[in-house]
Order: structure tokens, then C-alpha cells, then sequence
């Protein structure tokens, strides 16, 4: 297991890095500059910043330089947020996205799943298509849509919960954007959760274990459950993406201090480092996600051995 | 023909298809009988309320635009976008699905493990990327989008060519000499259209989504031009004062997404296909 896994992230590593490289000639390649302004800087100033960031170094110089600094765990400076790093402005942020990305993926699973087994166990009835018809709308439904007709009627309307805004230490900033993050993949999590459901259901086990005269709960819980699990174990993964997505514009319309908005304004403002710091965070997170998944499916079928 | 016909006895994916046929029309034709035009600013109507009795139905926006000619507008370009990147991510899931399954071995590994490292990432990296790079033409957001949609496209269609392979009028094609270009093309590509048109439908919506993501982050179409991204973005921002501008756009997305939805799983069934 230990081994298992300690294989796997070494394996990591070169994935990792490749990322790294093909982000970071990527973004080299747009054209213009993080010092671009709408009045153009004196050329003598614009070469004095671009040396104090070695920005006049050949590309494959710069290339070396930052992987050398990565490997120290420095993400350098950012160019826009004068006088922070990388690290000091995701340290800052990174703890608002985690926060709602996994109250939202805790939502997903904790109401999608029980929703999909309900569904399964009344199948062909109303209880059934009524669930199944609000999934659909919550996979079609955008959180960019959702969150601001949320606010609108909690918000504007109601006046139950705050539109916007962000204070720490209070939940009440959290309900919307959580839920209008945690809709698309709850509804994909109800639906994978009764399709597997129902087939598990059908299989001889789960006839004895009826037959022996067992209750439902114990036959949902304690056989049923685990096996049905399977798919949406796989699916984690995905979800988590969707998450990060979904975060990258719901921090922006919730007005939330997250990382979400330096990747998108980090790469129009061509903030070198900052996207690469974000690219790389992501890119952990889900590779990180994938070792979870793999783990987690061998944890609910053990037949599955891990490490071939 | 009997698919087409199980489609439409399922009276969610009929009536689904029926507002998207609405909604297509509409798309399209709705120019000529709005009397208001996309771009002409109406200084007696700012940000007016929608109603049927005044000049603008859908009212207008902050600077007096006619809310349903760029409604109308938006989802003409929202449903182009979708269809032409659904196609371009189409023609390559094919291909590489096609020639992976085909080929098998280590040609069919190799290729995989690649679909596999980009799956790994977070698609949106690379559209944003490509969008930042290329600059913001419509044209290279069509190929960007396209580009990233064809990974699953390619899985499914890998997985089908697999068992195709198998079969003996492939065997009989070998022995008759046909080239592999010619049985990839002739043989194993029809018959494996159900399971892509199935999936097809289901991406038209996801990449309907991605763009008016791309569009509400100001990385898609650029005024003047509008998609429905571009609309609700606006809208959220003058949601507490003038709701409809934001309701109306996104309520025709929500519509549009949810019909396509519908008529995906509609076509699932009908189809009897199974996804992996």
C-alpha cells in the first residue's frame, strides 16, 4: 500500500513536470508582456524591469531559471501584485477556495448519493422521474447562471442571505456560491448512484441477503452501497475539475478573496508566474485526486489489487 | 427510422425537441420581425422594463439595446459556436478513436496514454491559453473549444472500433485485400454512429456551456457582438436594479442547455446505447 502509493506519486513527477514545461512556453508565446500599460513605459525603464526579472535572458535561461527555483519551492515574484510572491498570494487565497470547493463536494456527495438510491429504490415511480428530471436541470443549469438567479431571489428578493461579499468566519457568505457549485456534480453523483444502483440490485447477492430476511437499510448499507459506489468513486475526479471550474467564476460573481480569478486575470494580464503558480496547484490537486480515486476503488472492491 | 420514432413517443425529449426547433427558428428568423435592431441605442428607453405593449419586448439594457434582438442574436451565435466546435471536436474523436481501436496494441496504448495525460488536466487551462495566445477571433474559439471536446469523442469511438476489429466482415475485408485506411473508413467508421451520434448530441450542450463560460469571463465573443455569456455577465451586473437583463439571457440558456440535455438521454435510449 505504502509502496503503492509512493510508486505512484513518482510517477507524478513527470507528468508534473511536463505540465509545468508546456505551460510555461505556452504563456511565453502570447504575444505582448506583464509591464504592457496603456501609455508605454520609457525603454530604459522597461529594460531595468525586464533585467531585475531576468526577463532579458533567453527563453531557455528563463526556463532553467524558474524550474531551479521550483525545485527550492520558490514560485518567484508576481509582476502584477507588486511586492507579493506567488506563494503569499496563494497562501492568501487558496484557503476561501478550499473551503467552498469542499463543502461543495461534500454537498455532492452527501445529498447526491442518498437522492440516487432513493431514486433507485422507487424506480418507475414519480418519486423517481421527479429526482432523475431535477438532475437533468441541474446538469444543464451553469453555476454562472444559478448563483445570480440565487441571489437574486435569496438576496435581492428575500433578503435571507447576503448577495455577495465575503467576512471571515461567517458560513452565511458560503450557502450560494457552495450550492451553485455543488448542483452540477450532485446531479451527475444521483444519477451515477442510481444507474448503479439498480443494477447491483439485481444481482444474487443482494437476492440472499433479502431472502435471509434482512432489512432494507441493512441491505442498502452494509452490501448494496459499496459495490453501487464504484462509478461514482471513478467520477471524484471529473468532479473535482468541475469544481475548480466552477470556482474560477463563482469567487468572481460571490465577490470571495479565492485563487479563482488570478488564473483567468493572471493570464490576460500576462502575470507570468501567477498563472503558472495556479497551474500548477491545479494540476497537483487533480493528479493528487487521481491517486484518491484509485485508493478509494480499491477500499470499495477488493478484488481490485492495487500495483498490478 | 424506428430510433427516430421512439424518440418522439417520449414526450420529454418530443417536447424538448420542439422549443429547440422554436428556439432555432426563432435564432434565426427572429431578426426580420423584431422591429429593433442589435446595436441602435434607444435614449427614450434605458435599462426599460420588458413588456409586450412597449417598443422592446424583453425591455433594454443599461444603454438602451433592444434586449430581445440581442437575445436572439446571442443564441444564434451561442448555437453556431456549439455546432461548429461539436463538429471539429467530431471529425477528430473519429479519426484518433478510429485509428487507436483499429490499430490496437501498442499503437492503440501509446495513443491512449496521451488522451489520458490531457484528460488529467484541466481542460480549461487550455482554452484559456488558446484564447490569450490566438487572440479573441470567433473563429480560433470555434477550433479552441473543438480542439479540447474531442478527448471523450475519441474514447467512446476507440471502444467501439475495438470490438468492431473483431468482427469477421472485417476479416473478410483484410482478406480481400482492402488497405486499413479503406476498412477504417468503410467498415469501421459507420458502424459505429450510434454510439456517436448519441454522444454528439450530448456535446453540442457541453460546449454551448464552455463557450458562454468563456464569453462571461470576457474570453469569448467581443462586443459588439454578443453571446448568451456575454449577456448574463452583463446582466449580473445590473442584476439588483434591472433583473430581466439578466434573467431573459440566462433563462434562454438554462432552456436551450436543459433541451439539449433532454434530447441526448432521449436519444440514448432510443438508440439503446451504452456509454464505456
Amino acid at each position: 500500500m505504502t509502496r503503492y502509493i509512493v510508486r505512484r506519486l513518482a510517477g507524478a513527477v513527470p507528468t508534473l513536470f511536463i505540465i509545468i514545461t508546456a505551460a510555461f512556453f505556452l504563456i511565453r508565446a502570447a504575444p505582448g508582456g506583464p509591464f504592457d500599460q496603456e501609455q508605454a513605459l520609457p525603454p530604459e525603464i522597461l529594460a531595468n524591469l525586464q533585467s531585475a526579472y531576468g526577463l532579458d535572458l533567453p527563453i531557455w535561461a528563463q526556463y532553467g531559471r524558474y524550474v531551479r527555483a521550483l525545485a527550492r519551492g520558490d514560485f518567484g515574484p508576481s509582476f502584477k501584485y507588486k511586492d507579493f510572491t506567488v506563494t503569499e498570494l496563494i497562501a492568501q487565497g487558496f484557503p476561501v477556495t478550499l473551503q467552498i470547493g469542499i463543502l461543495a463536494l461534500l454537498a455532492a456527495l452527501g445529498v447526491g448519493i442518498p437522492l440516487g438510491t432513493f431514486a433507485a429504490l422507487h424506480h418507475h415511480s414519480l418519486a423517481d422521474y421527479g429526482t432523475m428530471s431535477l438532475a437533468v436541470v441541474g446538469i444543464g443549469i451553469p453555476s454562472f447562471v444559478v448563483l445570480p438567479f440565487l441571489g437574486l431571489f435569496f438576496g435581492v428578493y428575500l433578503h435571507w442571505l447576503p448577495v455577495a461579499g465575503w467576512e471571515p468566519d461567517s458560513m452565511r457568505h458560503l450557502v450560494l456560491p457552495v450550492i451553485a457549485l455543488c448542483l452540477p456534480p450532485l446531479s451527475i453523483v444521483a444519477r451515477m448512484t442510481r444507474g448503479s444502483m439498480l443494477e447491483v440490485l439485481r444481482t444474487p447477492f443482494i437476492r440472499t441477503a433479502t431472502a435471509k430476511g434482512l432489512p432494507l437499510h441493512v441491505v442498502i448499507l452494509r452490501h448494496a452501497l459499496r459495490p453501487a459506489l464504484l462509478p461514482v468513486a471513478g467520477y471524484l475526479a471529473p468532479a473535482v475539475a468541475s469544481i475548480m471550474t466552477g470556482s474560477l467564476v463563482v469567487e468572481t460573481i460571490a465577490g470571495l478573496p479565492g485563487v479563482g480569478r488570478y488564473l483567468v486575470q493572471g493570464a490576460l494580464n500576462r502575470d507570468y508566474t501567477l498563472v503558472m503558480g495556479m497551474v500548477i496547484l491545479y494540476s497537483a490537486l487533480l493528479i493528487a485526486m487521481g491517486l484518491v480515486v484509485d485508493l478509494l476503488y480499491a477500499w470499495l472492491d477488493p478484488r481490485i489489487r492495487l500495483g498490478r | 427510422m424506428s430510433a427516430a420514432r421512439r424518440l418522439c413517443s417520449n414526450p420529454a425529449a418530443a417536447c424538448a425537441l420542439a422549443i429547440i426547433a422554436a428556439l432555432v427558428v426563432l435564432a434565426v428568423a427572429g431578426p426580420w420581425f423584431n422591429p429593433n435592431d442589435i446595436e441602435s441605442l434607444d435614449w427614450a428607453h434605458v435599462a426599460a422594463e420588458p413588456g409586450l405593449s412597449g417598443a422592446h419586448w424583453f425591455g433594454t439594457d443599461r444603454l438602451g439595446r433592444d434586449l430581445f434582438a440581442r437575445t436572439l442574436e446571442g443564441t444564434r451565435v451561442s448555437l453556431a459556436v456549439g455546432v461548429a466546435a461539436s463538429a471539429i471536436s467530431l471529425v477528430v474523436g473519429i479519426a484518433y478513436g478510429a485509428v487507436a481501436g483499429y490499430a490496437g496494441g501498442r499503437i492503440d496504448g501509446l495513443m491512449m496514454r496521451f488522451i489520458e495525460v490531457l484528460s488529467g488536466l484541466p481542460l480549461i487551462f487550455f482554452v484559456i491559453f488558446l484564447t490569450v495566445i490566438f487572440g479573441r477571433s470567433q473563429y480560433l474559439l470555434f477550433f479552441a473549444i473543438g480542439a479540447v471536446g474531442w478527448l471523450t469523442m475519441a474514447r467512446i469511438v476507440r471502444g467501439q472500433a475495438l470490438s468492431i476489429r473483431r468482427r469477421e466482415f472485417i476479416e473478410a475485408a483484410i482478406a480481400s485485400g482492402a488497405t486499413s485506411g479503406r476498412i477504417i473508413f468503410r467498415h469501421v467508421i459507420p458502424n459505429l454512429l450510434g454510439s456517436v451520434i448519441v454522444y454528439a448530441t450530448l456535446t453540442v450542450p457541453q460546449i454551448i456551456l464552455l463557450e458562454s463560460f468563456l464569453s462571461f469571463l470576457g474570453l469569448g465573443v467581443q462586443e459588439p457582438h454578443s453571446s448568451l455569456g456575454t449577456l448574463i455577465a452583463e446582466g449580473a451586473g445590473e442584476m439588483e436594479a434591472a433583473p430581466w437583463i439578466l434573467v431573459v439571457p440566462g433563462g434562454v440558456l438554462a432552456l436551450l442547455l436543459l433541451c439539449l440535455n433532454i434530447v441526448g438521454d432521449g436519444l440514448r435510449d432510443a438508440l439503446d446505447v451504452k456509454e464505456h
